[in-house]
């Protein structure tokens, strides 16, 4: 440790480092040293980390005081983003609350009634809507039914808020290469952070009793796939349909409406598809952050070790799963069985 | 009598990122080869003129890679020429604006493409209808014309069904329907019919032929077949490395090619089928002297069977039942012989 003394000695820092020297409470391994304890002392040059550098010369912060430094920061620029932001978000509290409300005043038989409906307008296979019907009296029967209510109602608020703004996203990008190349990588690191790092600087924000600080977070996770097969199916669209479309003379907004969008659209349902599942499983990690729903379930299940309970509801999640899987693949074939029931 | 509806006047274009400075290269005389090879650029079009007259099929011919598309894709401006003029019917279009654009490609202006290119999400009728729809015209009138013009070439019955549900030669039949719909008086083919079997492609020119009889449009047709391009062309232009070698009447080609690459062109065309009494007899105006009539629009095949195999024949040709010229079986045999073969025999022969 000397040796760094030393360094700044010969620099001829020395006064600035005292000028600049913070005092403040030890850190933990200077008290254990105090106390007799043996440490990291014994190396002859340790790695120059900023405890190392502090201990040397005081105008060095510590880790401690870098990571106090930016929770400072954060505190501070909070009720800023707050006033901005806070209007924004109100509106999937408001959805969040409600739709979970409603499904949860509805009859269980209405509830099974909507569902199976839904299914089979979406899919019209006879198959996955007996499946459903099944699924959800299952659940009901082992007295799960509530808490998939409250899931699902997360799930289709996020999906729909997804859908809402993903696709114009899209459209946006697959018309612009520059804002493409901008976003690809904040994509790619939306879809590759950890699920839970999203959900750090989201509790700074948000109290944790807001329904929009899980939404946000599913939301986040979810919107990528969304955008991305948007952009993709656009691109993707028949050169000459297009120029057939250019050809008579329709606007753009037309060649939108009646060539991009129709034709994108089996990659639109399949990113539709994705966007659901991964807001499934966003869902489920929420639960930490006081989302409703199976996922709290779960969570008991590992906080008080109670097997049973956890690997029900982990059972029901799969159900779940299953369910919306099959319901929106279907619904995709049925789309790509519309554009080419040759191939 | 016919007047120019189209045309093209002085033409380049040039495919690069650095297009206008290469444009006095051009102008100066620069090949399509030799610019790839200097300057990186494609040299797409090269001084480009020609008059479209109206209700005429102008049909234009070239190997691929020759420019056809880039050219026929400036009279509706899907292309933006480098430089040069495009006339429709007496307005520059290059002078248009975005709104003014839209109002040519919807009126005045359809295409029938290679691909077909039909939205495959939407049935027969409305494909059909789909420029009076992109006009935002009332949805049941839409309809009826679209009827009417599905069967017209041969799609009644269809009306519901999808595009993938047709073979290649129907969907290509919706394609032009969907031209006629749009009611323009021209016309764009870009090798509409290159991608039909043979016997379908027939008979798609024979019903292009029958439609034309009866419209009179000014067709733009493209093929890099010159069967095809005889067959239905008024007026011929012939592209080599996106340059016209030559332009004109099919048969005037045929009998008087420019240059030696359409000679190599016409040169395995079957002649006595192609070519027309008319364009080979020698004009007279004089009283009937008593020879066999044949009509000026007939090929050569029928005036060789009617010899019989007598080689010094003459016939009185007559046109709308008025004598026109005289037509001599020595002409006929002469005509047979592409005119580059001519020029060989007498030059080595003994
Ligand atoms: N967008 C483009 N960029 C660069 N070169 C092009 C482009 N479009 C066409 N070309 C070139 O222009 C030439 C003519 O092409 P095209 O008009 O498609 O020929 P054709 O229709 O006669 O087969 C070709 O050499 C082609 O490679
Ligand atoms: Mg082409």
């Amino acid at each position: 440790m000397a040796s760094y003394e030393k360094l700044f000695d010969t620099l001829g820092l020395r006064t600035w480092c005292d000028a600049g020297a913070t005092g403040g409470p030890m850190t933990l391994s200077e008290l254990v040293s105090k106390a007799g304890g043996k440490t990291a002392e014994g190396e002859a040059i340790p790695f120059p980390s900023l405890d190392v550098l502090h201990k040397a010369c005081g105008a060095f912060p510590r880790t401690r005081d870098m990571t106090a430094g930016l929770e400072r920061f954060f505190l501070d620029v909070k009720d800023p983003i707050k006033v901005v932001l806070d209007p924004l978000t109100q509106p999937l509290s408001w959805a969040l609350r409600n739709s979970i409300e409603v499904m949860q005043s509805l009859p269980w038989w209405a509830a099974i009634i909507i569902l199976v409906a839904i299914a089979q307008f979406a899919g019209r296979r006879v198959g996955v809507t007996l499946f459903v019907l099944a699924s959800f009296l299952g659940l009901a029967f082992i007295d799960h039914f509530g808490y998939a209510m409250e899931t699902l109602a997360i799930i289709l608020v996020c999906t729909v808020i997804c859908v809402l703004i993903g696709v114009p996203i899209g459209i946006a990008m697959s018309r612009s290469n520059t804002l493409e190349r901008w976003l690809t990588p904040v994509l790619d690191m939306l879809q590759t952070l950890p699920t839970f790092v999203y959900l750090i600087p989201l509790i700074f924000l948000f109290s944790v009793t807001e329904p929009k600080l899980y939404g946000i977070a599913i939301i986040l996770y979810a919107i990528v796939p969304s955008i991305r097969l948007t952009n993709l199916g656009i691109r993707l669209v028949d050169g000459d349909v297009l120029e057939a479309a250019d050809a008579f003379g329709m606007t753009s907004r037309q060649k939108l409406l009646r060539v991009q969008l129709p034709l994108a659209l089996p990659n639109i349902m399949a990113g539709i598809n994705q966007t659901i599942m991964l807001s499934l499983s966003m869902v489920v990690i929420a639960s930490l952050v006081s989302a409703p729903g199976l996922g709290t379930l779960v969570l008991r299940g590992i906080n008080k070790l109670e097997l049973g309970v956890g690997l029900v509801a982990g059972l029901g999640i799969v159900v779940l799963a299953i369910v919306l899987d099959r319901v929106s693949r279907a619904a995709l074939q049925r789309v790509n069985k519309m554009h080419q029931p040759g191939a | 009598m016919t007047e120019s509806f189209v045309s093209i006047r002085n033409l380049y274009k040039i495919f690069g990122t650095n297009s206008m400075a290469m444009i006095s290269r051009a102008k100066a005389g620069m090949h399509k080869a030799d610019m790839l090879k200097e300057f990186g650029h494609v040299l797409g079009l090269r001084d480009i003129n020609i008059e479209i007259k109206k209700g005429e099929i102008t049909v234009i011919m070239g190997l691929s890679g020759s420019g056809k598309s880039t050219l026929i894709r400036h009279l509706n401006r899907l292309i933006d020429p480098t430089s040069g003029e495009v006339f429709v019917n007496g307005t520059d279009i290059l002078k248009l604006d975005r709104r003014q654009l839209l109002h040519l490609r919807r009126t005045q202006m359809s295409m029938v493409f290679q691909k077909f290119a039909l939205l495959p999400h939407e049935t027969v009728l409305r494909n059909a209808g789909m420029p009076c729809s992109v006009r935002g015209e009332d949805g049941k009138k839409t309809e009826e014309t679209a009827r009417n013009w599905l069967h017209r070439v041969g799609l009644s019955g269809a009306e519901a069904l999808y595009p993938h549900q047709l073979s290649g030669g129907m969907q290509q039949r919706v394609g032009l329907a969907r031209a006629l719909t749009s009611n323009s008086e021209v016309m764009l083919m870009d090798e509409a019919y290159s991608a039909l079997d043979p016997l379908i492609r027939s008979s798609m020119q024979d019903l292009l032929l029958e439609l034309q009889n009866d419209l009179q449009k000014t067709v733009v047709f493209i093929t890099h077949d010159l069967d095809e391009a005889l067959k239905i062309a008024d007026h011929l232009v012939i592209l080599k490395d996106g340059e016209i070698v030559q332009q004109g009447e099919p048969q005037y080609i045929l009998l008087n090619p420019a240059d030696p690459y359409i000679e190599d062109f016409v040169g395995d065309i079957n002649r006595a089928r192609v070519l027309r009494v008319r364009s080979i007899m020698t004009e007279v105006t004089t009283d009937d002297d008593g020879l066999e009539i044949l009509d000026g629009d007939e090929n050569l095949e029928l005036a060789i069977l009617r010899a019989s195999g007598e080689a010094d024949k003459t016939f009185a040709v007559h046109s709308d039942g008025m004598r026109v010229g005289t037509l001599r079986m020595t002409e006929v045999l002469k005509a047979l012989v592409p005119a580059a073969r001519r020029s060989a025999t007498t030059k080595e022969g003994p």
